[in-house]
């Protein structure tokens, strides 16, 4: 079988899937799956440029795809301009003496002669730092989080149209990924992993905890939107009428009318995204990253700057994971600096890659729509399975009532198997790398 | 009077905390270490690995309990340990079989491995989640408390309680003994010479007639024991919870890159820098400094560096500045 009939057969099988899905159980549900499969295809996109072009091995999806959520919040929010008023500049200045105590301590170490005093020198422009720094900020903060908690409590965003948010999403998740990549991609490839899942980290708890930001835990919601409300198109009478001669009820008709307008946002992104992606694996620079990661010394013999191409590609594939993460922040229409797990978004996203085939764009985008509806439609089958299991024993058993409620763990434990499957008897994926 | 005041406040709530936690990060570290050292890869399942052991040791517990054993003032947990520890030395060597030996056999890039064992992770969640479910498991039992603060302020008439849990003080016990225990099977018995020698080098190792599939089992058996007693001992110390068990994987691979991955003075060394970091960067200093600061200079404030949902920031950050000024960690670890 020819490799473009092997992929046209497995996306014509996805197809189908999410076609099921929409004829057994609900448009609704069919068309929630497609959206949330058109995000994590893009996801899996910007993992397979770091890990499938390049070798490096990015575990601190999760932060980049919560710096595009923040992002969607930083654009397309109003501003409170109460809390601007009250703290606002304080904060700006906190954070601008924050970075020019680094940048100092850096300028510090950078121009001094090795030594003792050398190292006493920084120290003590980081600790005066640090507290000129929280006496700054600190102040602002406290104005800014008293501002009417309950419902703002943040700086808000710019207001600006949310569409504008994803391409912000993706700079400033390229900005963080920068700051990453020059401090840890002259590591280990293992400590390059391990400082990815540090990062990520990090940035979840800032969103949790700076509440001037982002409201912390207690979630910005009713985020703008780049299509109509159900509820305006459910009260024109134009759209009722068009429903109505398709024989569908207006609120079934909103709804997958405004998750279908969704569906084509995303489908625009992706498109161009990936174009872009098999553009650049069969560009001259693809085939340079593809030497670097299967060879590293040969590569730098032959000339080629290793680091410095791991960087940029680095940065791409991050830029690529905020965009899809602000996205789905449109998506839900609120931000949920809770929601974001390890598990869901780094680890998820890197079965897709693998099971999809890594080094493969259009393997990875296909990833992203089997995994994602297998993790979808696991837990429903799961449960099925669980009753099918019992339906011969006594109705209060415990083993069945423990094997029922279990029933919802089963997605981890496929997932896993799934791709332990995957690397030992196709280590290449479903759609291997030509 | 005042000095003495700060100096138990002080071991209340920074030393003992840390020191059991250290303990506890250390005995996880030593695990990553010695599969890092001998199997060549950085285990993400190792977090699970410590969860797994542990929640056969929290339903042994419960078992055991049923059946009315205890151990006196002594956790039950102590009693369910070595069920625990065999039932997790199973899992490690069934998965290390059906999984990870097919990649060493094929000599796969040790990325790869990686890639492998954040499978296994998956898996192990999944299970740990199945067995015991997501929620938090209580299964201290026994005496609370060592010495209870207001036990000692009668003692002492200090204004400052000291408290010290049993569990602290079980858990700085045992590490001490397992430590010692482990360091002198590596450096007097021949097997441990004989995992030494095929961590330093194996191609001299297996040269010399060392079986290499023997010390990959002694190995795990190892990492077993070593994650059982690190997981029990943090369930007992706070509680046991699958998703804070995963989470641990960050401090835990932070303690062992700070000392050195591979070496295994290096992850008890590292474990204590990142408990210690943790707590004092974490910890509302206002109390420790009124008493310190003369009369009207007291803090206002809460005197707190960072919130303490900041903590595994704090380890990365930790980790990030030892790796820029030694790359290799402070014990100078091995790298494949």
């Amino acid at each position: 079988m020819n490799d473009s009939l092997r992929a046209t057969l497995l996306f014509a099988l996805v197809a189908m899937l999410i076609l099921g899905t929409g004829l057994m159980q609900s448009w609704n549900s069919a068309l929630l799956i497609l959206n949330m499969g058109l995000v994590s295809a893009v996801m899996a996109l910007g993992v397979n440029l770091q890990w499938g072009f390049a070798g490096l091995f990015n575990v601190g999806v999760m932060g980049f795809v919560a710096l595009g959520g923040l992002a969607t919040v930083l654009v397309a929010q109003p501003p409170v301009a109460e809390a601007w008023a009250t703290g606002g500049l304080r904060v700006i200045a906190g954070l601008i003496a924050g970075a020019a105590t680094v940048a100092l301590a850096i300028v510090a170490w950078g121009r001094m002669a090795r030594g003792r005093a050398r190292g006493l020198v920084t120290t003590a422009i980081l600790v005066v730092g640090f507290f000129v720094f929280r006496w700054i900020f600190d102040g602002g903060v406290a104005g800014v989080e008293a501002v009417n908690p309950a419902s703002t409590g943040y700086l808000g965003g710019l207001g600006l149209p949310v569409l504008l948010a994803w391409p912000v999403g993706g700079v400033m998740a390229a900005g963080a990924a920068w700051l990453i990549g020059k401090t840890a991609l002259g590591l280990r490839s293992d400590y390059l992993a391990i400082a990815t899942l540090g990062i990520a980290e990090i940035i979840i708890a800032v969103l949790k905890n700076e509440d001037w930001l982002s409201r912390g835990v207690k979630n910005v919601i009713g985020l703008p939107r780049p299509v109509p409300f159900e509820i305006e198109l459910q009260q024109t009478p134009a759209f009722v009428e068009r429903a109505q001669g398709l024989g569908l009820d207006p609120v079934t008709a909103s709804t997958l009318w405004v998750k279908g307008l969704y569906a084509v946002l995303f489908a625009i992104v992706l498109v161009v995204l990936l174009w872009l992606a098999q553009r650049a694996l069969k560009s001259p620079w693809g085939r340079m990253m593809r030497a670097i990661r299967d060879n590293e010394t040969a590569a730098e013999a032959m000339g080629k700057d290793v680091t410095g191409r791991h960087l940029q590609v680095f940065i791409l594939g991050s830029a690529i994971c905020g965009i899809a993460g602000a996205m789905m922040t449109t998506l839900d229409g609120q931000l949920t600096p809770g929601t974001y797990q390890p598990l869901r978004f780094t680890f998820l996203v890197w079965v897709m890659v693998i099971v999809g085939g890594s080094g493969n764009n259009l393997g990875a985008v296909l990833g992203g729509f089997l995994i994602w509806f297998l993790w979808v439609q696991v837990e429903p089958l799961g449960r099925g399975l669980v009753d099918l299991i019992t339906a011969g024993m006594d109705a209060d058993s415990p083993i069945r009532a423990h094997l029922v409620e279990s029933a919802a763990h089963m997605r981890l434990l496929t997932m896993g198997v799934l791709m332990l499957v995957t690397l030992r008897f196709a280590p290449r994926g479903l759609l291997p790398e030509r | 009077m005042d000095f003495l005041n700060a100096v138990v406040a002080l071991s209340n709530f920074v030393i003992i905390p840390a020191l059991a936690y250290g303990s506890q990060l250390a005995l996880g570290a030593l695990g990553v270490t010695l599969i890092y050292g001998i199997l060549r890869f950085s285990n993400f399942a190792h977090g699970d690995t410590m969860a797994f052991g542990t929640a056969i040791v929290v339903l042994a517990t419960w078992w055991l309990q049923s059946l009315g054993v205890s151990l006196g003032p002594f956790p039950t947990a102590l009693l369910a340990l070595p069920i625990g520890i065999a039932g997790c030395a199973a899992l490690v060597l069934g998965t290390d079989r059906v999984v990870y030996r097919f990649y060493r056999t094929q000599k796969a890039k040790p990325v790869i491995l990686v890639i492998v064992s954040m499978g296994v992770m998956f898996v192990m969640n999944g299970l740990v989640r199945f067995i015991i479910g997501p929620d938090d498991q209580r299964f201290a039992d026994g005496e609370r408390f060592i010495i209870s603060a207001r036990e000692f302020k009668a003692w002492s008439g200090l204004d400052e309680g000291l408290a010290l849990k049993s569990t602290q003080a079980l858990t700085l016990v045992t590490a001490v003994v397992v430590v010692a225990a482990l360091f002198w099977f590596l450096n007097r018995t021949r097997t441990g010479k004989s995992m030494r020698a095929y961590s330093d080098n194996e191609d001299l190792a297996l040269l010399s007639g060392i079986n290499p599939e023997r010390v990959v089992t002694v190995t795990w058996i190892i990492v077993a024991a070593l994650a059982t007693i690190a997981g029990t001992l943090y369930g007992l110390d706070k509680s046991f919870k699958p998703f804070t068990y995963f989470q641990l994987l960050l401090p835990i691979f932070a303690a062992a890159i700070v000392g050195g991955l591979g070496s295994p003075l290096g992850a008890i060394a590292g474990g204590f820098v990142i408990s210690f970091s943790e707590v004092t960067i974490t910890y509302a200093w206002k109390k420790v400094l009124g008493y310190l600061a003369p009369e009207g200079l007291e803090p206002s404030g809460l005197v707190q560096l960072l919130s303490t949902d900041y903590k595994f920031a704090v380890s990365f950050m930790i980790l990030l500045v030892v790796l820029l000024f030694r790359p290799t960690g402070l014990f100078r670890g091995k790298s494949v």
